[in-house]
């Protein structure tokens, strides 16, 4: 059963407690976070007034509180990734969570165990929350119809990365003080981006305007079936909006022959320091890293005034500690007494 | 085994002939003796069937059959026990097995391995390439000697138009047809579901109607310079189909078939990630499940086929991108076919058969498909009201990937005869002890 301490034990007196406004009949019901898709636009908020709670911890000496104290979370990720599963690690830490590394190349899936046994195994160990990320989309799903405990999805394949998202929508919502009818750019190789994915999801529930920015081949008309505008001019629409959220771009990608060179990207859809001269004065520039310093963003335009970037990455901390938080409050009063 | 058989009471419906009719089937020796009033039983074994439709024996012209290579997904086998009770008495299996048919020692193997089963007939679809590689030209006249009804590299395509144009006029001197998987390579590379919206939304890349559509196009340019005989495997999209019309408006030899998934699920049924909808051609939009009801109604399609693409749970078992395409449906596609068919309106129990007897038999020139009289007593009864459900677990195929568990169906063949000899009755299988060993 559930070891938080008195202040904590209930997520809504922790919004409460932090200044935000909660719905009295609010409890958080879901075990795994694996899509924004299938969450509310309240469930949304409550994730984000739970971080701003959570935020505080971060500002302390001692950045800790017992929230997790005795779970174990593990890190199953079979991408390369320091910065979240780093971000991931600390927010753990910082809830008194044991926290265990699990990296494909030194893990039995290299012997040839299939996804499945492995998390089945791994599960069996006695884990309480697995923060998963892999390169196959719906992967983290697979995983989650396999197991009991939690799990959190830390980006499959091109499909989401809701905590990525969140942390986003979060920093456009400390910067701007609303979401609902705010304007927002999302920039680059959207096809490929969870990122993208997740943060136009998130927005379109929140009620904020999105335009997908890019090439063609990088931009496909679908996503106006899914709420967005798509343009493929940044210039002509770059003085519209309110955040710049600007994705990473692959030199690789240059092989399937989507975009003929990073400099030709660059100029057409760069963030260089022109194009900035030309947004609204108070926009908020973005990007989740780790950026392409010269071809999505200028050097300048990534050390700016504008440019919300470190603040993402600190935003992601809190995010995720209330993530966890939350999905190990919904398996633990699903637990039997 | 009496070498009588006299099957009463039936509606006998035999679209080559023209024929539906109550009457009564009297087999001897392995053939059709006569259709009418019957003689009196005398030592005969008399099945009543009352009620039931008797038809000739169903033909499948599109199984994927795992022997030799992996053969605990399916073996020659087990893929006929499968066959049988889906009513089907001739099955025409693909060459993708490892190593591929494309040699006449292969077919011959797969003949020898389909008389040990004692079951339905197998009949071995050869390579058009050397290892389904798209290069070189297999050894066709050979394998023609030894009993392959037709070609195709299925699993894939013949990328290389000038490939496929020298084997279409290779081919035309056996008159067998070749059978082409319509998928561009280059297309569809990396794909593994439809593109279009569901795979924008799932972050899934996408298999685009393109990659069909364009090598339907350059195949029937081809087919018409060529004189070739050609076939269509699974036509799925709305572009494919209407190429196909206009290419027998055209006058060029060209035939197709489509299979179950194809008339009755679409690309949203990805939306959970759940690998029993992965299959090649991809499931598409509506608007292609219209287009494929449509061509089967109007002709333009003349098989109907299912695909039966076995695969262990071990393989299916993983992230949607990396699993195989299939799904199987020998044990289900009759009723699969009647529920996107029949039940709408579309066809009638006659024009449906004659898609899965004699249009079939035509196409890779079998004398199969029709009751008459001197002919194989290749004959299948059907309850056509038989209400049942799906339950992958009673299944005589080794493998269980289909997504179609729990699903309530109509119409349900209750009996397989094949040369005269009771194969499948009640739920169970009958192989010839005779066999060789």
């Amino acid at each position: 059963m559930s070891t938080t301490g008195p202040p904590l034990r209930d997520a809504r007196r922790l919004v409460a407690a932090a200044g935000g406004t909660v719905r009295e009949s609010m409890i958080w019901p879901h075990r795994h976070l694996l899509t924004l898709e299938d969450l509310t636009a309240e469930e949304i908020t409550f994730i984000l007034d739970t971080a701003e709670a959570f935020a505080d911890v971060s500002t302390r000496s001692v950045k800790k509180v017992p929230a997790l104290r005795g779970r174990v979370v593990v890190n199953l990720f079979f991408e390369d990734s320091t910065r979240t599963r780093t971000s991931f690690t600390l927010a753990a830490q910082r809830l008194s969570a044991d926290v265990i590394d699990f990296t494909a190349k030194t893990s039995s899936l290299s012997k040839g165990e299939t996804l499945r046994d492995t998390v089945r195994n791994i599960e069996a160990m006695g884990v309480d929350i697995i923060v998963c990320r892999h390169s196959a989309s719906g992967a983290t799903h697979l995983v989650a119809r396999n197991v009991q405990c939690c799990v959190i999805n830390a980006g499959d394949g091109r499909h989401e990365h809701p905590t990525q998202g969140l942390l986003d929508i979060y920093t456009m919502r400390q910067a701007k003080g609303r979401i609902e009818g705010l304007k927002v750019a999302i920039v680059g190789d959207v096809a490929n981006s969870r990122v993208a994915r997740s943060n136009l999801h998130g927005l379109r529930k929140l009620g904020a305007d999105v335009t997908l920015v890019g090439p063609t081949t990088l931009v496909p008309r679908a996503f106006e079936q899914m709420g967005a505008r798509v343009c493929h001019d940044f210039d002509a629409v770059i003085d519209q909006f309110d955040v710049i959220n600007m994705l990473r771009v692959q030199r690789e990608r240059i092989a399937s022959n989507v975009f003929p060179s990073l400099e030709e990207y660059s100029r057409l859809f760069g963030l260089t320091n022109d194009r900035v001269r030309r947004t609204k004065p108070d926009v908020l520039i973005m990007h989740p890293g780790p950026i392409n310093r010269g071809v999505e963003v200028s050097a300048d335009v990534a050390d700016g005034q504008t440019s919300a970037i470190l603040r993402q990455v600190t935003n992601g901390l809190a995010v995720r500690m209330a993530v966890m938080f939350l999905c190990n409050q919904a398996a633990a009063g699903a637990e039997p007494h | 085994m009496p070498t009588t058989l006299i099957i009463k009471n039936g509606r006998v419906i035999d679209p080559a002939a023209g024929r539906d009719e109550v009457a009564d089937l009297t087999i001897a020796d392995g053939r059709i003796a006569a259709i009418g009033q019957s003689p009196a039983a005398g030592g005969a074994e008399v099945i009543d069937a009352a009620g039931q439709i008797v038809c000739p024996g169903l033909i499948d012209m599109h199984v994927h059959l795992r022997e030799p290579g992996n053969e605990d997904a399916e073996t020659i086998a087990s893929g006929c026990a499968a066959a049988v009770a889906g009513g089907y008495t001739s099955i025409a299996c693909m060459p993708n097995t490892t190593p591929a048919v494309d040699n006449e020692a292969m077919i011959e193997f797969v003949y020898r391995q389909a008389a040990r089963a004692g079951l339905c007939h197998v009949y071995p679809i050869g390579a058009i390439t050397k290892g389904r590689e798209g290069k070189e030209l297999a050894e066709m006249g050979q394998m023609i000697r030894a009993g392959a009804v037709a070609f195709s590299d299925d699993g894939r395509g013949v990328a290389n138009a000038a490939v496929m144009m020298r084997a279409m006029q290779y081919a035309r001197m056996f008159g067998k047809p070749l059978i082409e998987h319509c998928e561009d390579p280059h297309l569809a590379e990396g794909g593994c579901m439809n593109a279009g919206l569901t795979a924008t939304r799932l972050g899934l890349p996408g298999i685009p109607a393109v990659a069909e559509e364009t090598m339907i196009q350059r195949d029937l340019l081809l087919a018409q310079n060529t004189g070739c005989r050609y076939h269509v495997a699974h036509v799925s999209t709305a572009g494919g189909v209407e190429l196909i019309r206009e290419g027998k408006k055209r006058g060029v030899s060209v035939t197709t078939e489509v299979c179950p998934h194809h008339l009755l699920l679409t690309d949203e049924c990805v939306a959970t990630y759940d690998t029993n909808y992965k299959v090649n051609p991809p499931l598409r939009t509506a608007g292609d499940v219209q287009a494929c009801l449509a061509g089967v109604a109007d002709g333009t399609i003349d098989c109907l086929v299912s695909d039966h693409a076995p695969h262990g749970r071990e393989d299916k078992e993983t992230d949607f991108p990396n699993a195989p395409f299939g799904i199987i449906g020998l044990e289900v596609a009759l009723g699969l076919f009647v529920r996107a068919l029949i039940q709408p309106g579309h066809l009638t129990w006659p024009a449906l058969l004659a898609k899965m007897t004699i249009a079939p038999a035509r196409v890779l020139g079998l004398s199969k498909g029709t009751l008459s009289v001197g002919a194989d007593a290749d004959v299948t009864i059907i309850d056509p009201d038989r209400r049942w459900q799906v339950g992958t677990a009673s299944f005589f195929s080794r493998s269980h990937n289909c997504p179609y568990e729990g699903w309530e169906l109509v119409a349900r063949p209750t009996c397989t005869i094949v040369g005269g000899r009771v194969c499948f009755r009640d739920g169970r299988i009958f192989p010839r002890t005779d066999s060789p060993a």
